[in-house]
């Protein structure tokens, strides 16, 4: 039984209570890992500083190509994990047999971290304009064209609480260590798997391990240690739904990301040749198996919506659960009991407006929710939408599920709510003009952009430079007479 | 026979003969309280002639701890102990009408036998001590300042009500709930640093923690603010906790005795510390004035095989109060006797598995 300890700025520490990580389909037991009591991470806290000073007896430079090389040995090498070793077909494995995710979604979220992990330096370039790396490191110093410029790190160390759901989210915390600030992680209970063999990985590579620290924790402790995390922490990100959202609204320590909304838009230029996209909004929808909060979940349109609604469903709708190491598995499992169940019920209450109309339900041979003996499915659901106002018109679930919504092209903006993702398709100039000047739209595409193309030289949810770092006023002479 | 047999079977006998006392004691219509007084004719059976030995307590229906809600209070009270002076106690009450215990002398002979567990080189007599935990009409307020007396010293308290904390939590208002539990840290602090020459305190793990870690941040200890032993209470003190408390948070030089407790029960103490259990608490109710059984979770009458879980079901036998079996909201596992303590005992103790999702659990 591999056996995986708690991580305390580098130091492996075992304690008095265990969790068992269960393969949702056998109960097969696949892990333990210790459990962290909330006083441990306040505890270690108090020593962050030691973190960052750590990791700054590096460059950038050099923590950049570490992080390069670290990404290699995450996606290609057998690493150390707790008390035995796992290669990658058996993070792939132990990963989808805790999550639900298919084995081959795991595999691609995993090339997607070394990705981000190799390319460092181009992102770090782009998230920062350029700016030279000794100004993150010292605090100040000129750029080239002369103007001195100062950057202050907010936190010694940032916290991390993160979802046992998704594990595409990780490519969101890789920035921190090359930007020499500590890193605190408190997994998600399903999810052990990618914090600690990212982090054997980086200590391969030659990261200093005493610069993270891990603390896993099961459903009962888990909001005791995020809780933690976030209180001492003086910047962390957390991961949760939209009562969380709201709670962190105004904090500026605290980033929250919760669902996406993420939608395209089709303006009245191209609503009539709407076929054309139909392969990129079907991608949108059910890649990752609509996972992801940039997962598309709203589909807008002044016309055709009931054709793209139905040719959306002819496509999904027979979509049916696969074994999970099935390269055509598109379709992830819920491992928490009834959390499917509650969702369905919910679509179900929605349908009976009259304003919705479910469309896949005639492509599906059977149910929507797929019980099995330790987990649940769902089948790819769109729904047709008339009204923009109706609740379902703007919600969001953690499986394929999309709603084809009607709505005049001058109210998309107004109707449409918050959208992390927004792939607008059109070339009409002035409603491009809007989209830009949209301050609900997060990240914004212009153009044939699905939206879970992310490019990641652009920032997710806020720039984490600036969330980690403020720019401030720094002179070492006086300034010129005026 | 060993030692420990004999200890035990001496201990069964005593509970035998205390359990028949107490139930003529308050189902005799001269000395009962009202509330038992008017159920005596409904249970099918004569608790004054069919209740001989501790078992056939399981003849009567749980007791539902509802029915200690509203007034009046007075039917609680043995018309034996009318003339006494009386406390009301409450717990919950966050939101509705809290669950009230009437008491006299109770709380005060519970704590002083504690007392007795607590090793005196680490709880000096006649030092001083802190309380950190609920003000309030709470019973540990009173209690943990007739213990101080007891033991010849006096309490410092600080005001803490745990229903704002648990109305706050509810709210998702955690950075108040946090600016509260500082709140209650700084009049700690205050306590302790105005010369008061406190040697010993209560507290709830969480609080201990918060004073620990203000102490650590302000250059000091627990130790070197003079504390050389703790009591301290509550389903958070894990095994995890009690070992981060003892090598992290206090170190070896101040003493921590775990204890389990509710405003019906009285107070179950911690088995002393051995490295040998590895941190497993295991808590003994102070018998024959209450037992602590671990029931079944589908059969309360049923105790489980030694080393077994199951739900933790209480019964208070006093002059003062009879509960002939009640569901605690926790569940653990039954433990053998020991030699202190020569009855079962629980260990593990936690929020019942069931209830777990649904408590709040605030600053204490």
């Amino acid at each position: 039984m591999i056996e995986i300890p708690i991580v305390r700025w580098g130091e492996p520490y075992e304690s008095m209570e265990k969790m068992d990580v269960v393969h949702f389909e056998s109960g097969e037991t696949l892990a333990q890992v210790h459990e962290a009591n909330a006083g441990l991470i306040r505890m270690d806290m108090r020593k962050a500083r030691r973190a960052r000073e750590i990791l700054r007896e590096f460059t950038i430079d050099q923590l950049v190509d570490m992080m390069a090389e670290a990404g290699e040995y995450y996606v290609n090498d057998t690493l150390p994990l707790g008390n035995g070793d796992q290669s990658p077909d058996d993070f792939c494995k132990m990963q989808s047999a805790t999550t639900g995710l298919p084995e081959h979604m795991c595999r691609m979220n995993m090339t997607k971290n070394a990705f981000v992990m190799k390319n460092m330096h181009q992102i770090l370039d782009a998230l920062t304009r350029g700016l030279p790396y000794n100004i993150l490191s010292d605090g100040y110093g000129k750029e080239e064209r002369g103007v001195m410029v100062s950057y202050q790190a907010n936190c010694n160390a940032a916290g991390w609480v993160l979802p046992s759901n998704s594990p595409g989210v990780h490519t969101l915390w890789l920035p921190v260590i090359p930007l020499q600030i500590g890193l605190v992680l408190k997994p998600g209970p399903q999810e052990p798997w990618t914090p600690f063999r990212m982090y054997e990985a980086f200590a391969k590579a030659g990261i200093p391990r005493e610069a993270i620290s891990i603390y896993p924790g099961g459903t009962a402790k888990g909001p005791e240690l995020g809780s933690a995390v976030l209180e001492t922490c003086e910047r962390s990100v957390i991961f949760g739904g939209l009562a969380t959202i709201e709670r962190y609204v105004g904090n500026p320590r605290v980033s929250a990301h919760g669902p996406g909304f993420s939608k395209i838009f089709l303006g009245d230029d191209k609503v009539d040749d709407w076929e054309k996209y139909i392969d990129l909004m079907a991608d949108s929808v059910y890649i990752n198996s609509g996972r992801s909060c940039i997962s598309c979940s709203g589909i807008w349109a002044s016309r055709h919506t009931a054709e793209i609604a139905d040719a959306l469903a002819q496509r999904l709708g027979p979509m049916t659960p696969l074994p999970m190491d099935n390269p055509e598995s598109g379709l992830a499992a819920f491992t928490i009991p009834g959390a499917a169940e509650a969702m369905t019920g919910q679509i179900d209450d929605g349908c009976k407006s009259d304003a919705v109309t479910e469309a896949t339900a005639q492509y599906r041979d059977g149910d929507r929710l797929v019980q099995d003996e330790r987990c649940d499915f769902l089948r790819p659901t769109v729904l047709h939408v008339t009204d923009p106002d109706d609740e379902m018109a703007d919600t969001e679930f953690m499986f394929p599920f999309c709603s084809v919504v009607e709505c005049p092209q001058d109210q998309f903006l107004d109707k449409a709510g918050y959208t992390l993702v927004g792939s607008l398709l059109s070339d009409d100039e002035a409603l491009g003009r809007t989209f830009l000047d949209a301050t609900n739209i997060d990240r914004l595409n212009i153009g044939d952009v699905k939206t879970i193309q992310l490019n990641w030289l652009q920032p997710h949810e806020g720039n984490i430079i600036d969330f980690l770092f403020r720019a401030r006023a720094f002179q070492d002479s006086p300034p010129p007479a005026h | 026979m060993s030692d420990l047999s004999t200890q035990v079977n001496a201990a069964k006998e005593a509970l035998d003969a205390h359990t028949v006392k107490m139930v003529q004691w308050h189902f005799n219509p001269e000395t009962g309280s009202p509330f038992w007084l008017d159920q005596a004719g409904d249970f099918g059976f004569d608790p004054l002639t069919d209740i001989t030995c501790f078992d056939d307590l399981k003849k009567f229906p749980l007791f539902e701890d509802d029915s200690l809600r509203g007034g009046p209070v007075q039917r609680w009270i043995p018309k034996g102990l009318a003339d006494k002076p009386a406390y009301v106690f409450e717990t919950g009450g966050t939101t509705g009408i809290p669950k009230s215990r009437v008491v006299m002398d109770d709380f005060r002979i519970d704590y002083e036998l504690f007392s007795e567990t607590l090793p005196d080189e680490m709880f000096p007599p006649g030092s001083n001590w802190l309380m950190l935990g609920p003000s309030g009409p709470r019973r540990l307020r009173l209690a943990v300042e007739h213990l101080a007396q007891h033991r010849g010293g006096i309490c410092f308290c600080v005001d803490l009500d745990p229903r704002w904390v648990v109305k706050l939590l509810k709210k998702g208002k955690t950075e108040e709930a946090k600016d509260y539990a500082a709140h209650v840290i700084d009049q700690a602090m205050t306590v302790l640093e105005a010369g008061h020459d406190i040697k010993c305190a209560f507290s709830t793990p969480k609080l201990l923690e918060a004073l620990a870690l203000r102490l650590i941040d302000n250059g000091s200890s627990v130790k070197e603010a003079g504390i050389t032993g703790i009591f301290c209470g509550g389903t958070e003190f894990t095994p995890q906790w009690y070992r981060f408390a003892r090598e992290e948070l206090l170190g070896p030089d101040v003493y921590i005795t775990p204890t389990y407790g509710n405003t019906l029960m009285g107070l179950a103490c911690g088995k002393p510390f051995d490295p040998a259990d590895d941190y497993k608490i295991t808590y003994y109710a102070p018998q024959p004035r209450a037992v602590v059984e671990v029931v079944d979770f589908d059969d309360h009458t049923q105790v489980v095989e030694p080393g077994g879980t199951g739900r933790v079901k209480l019964y208070t036998l006093t002059d003062e109060l009879f509960i002939p079996g009640f569901l605690e909201r926790d569940e653990g596992e039954r433990e053998e006797p020991h030699e202190k303590y020569p009855w079962d005992g629980v260990s593990s103790v936690r929020p019942f598995h069931v209830f777990a999702k649904t408590t709040t659990v605030g600053v204490y």
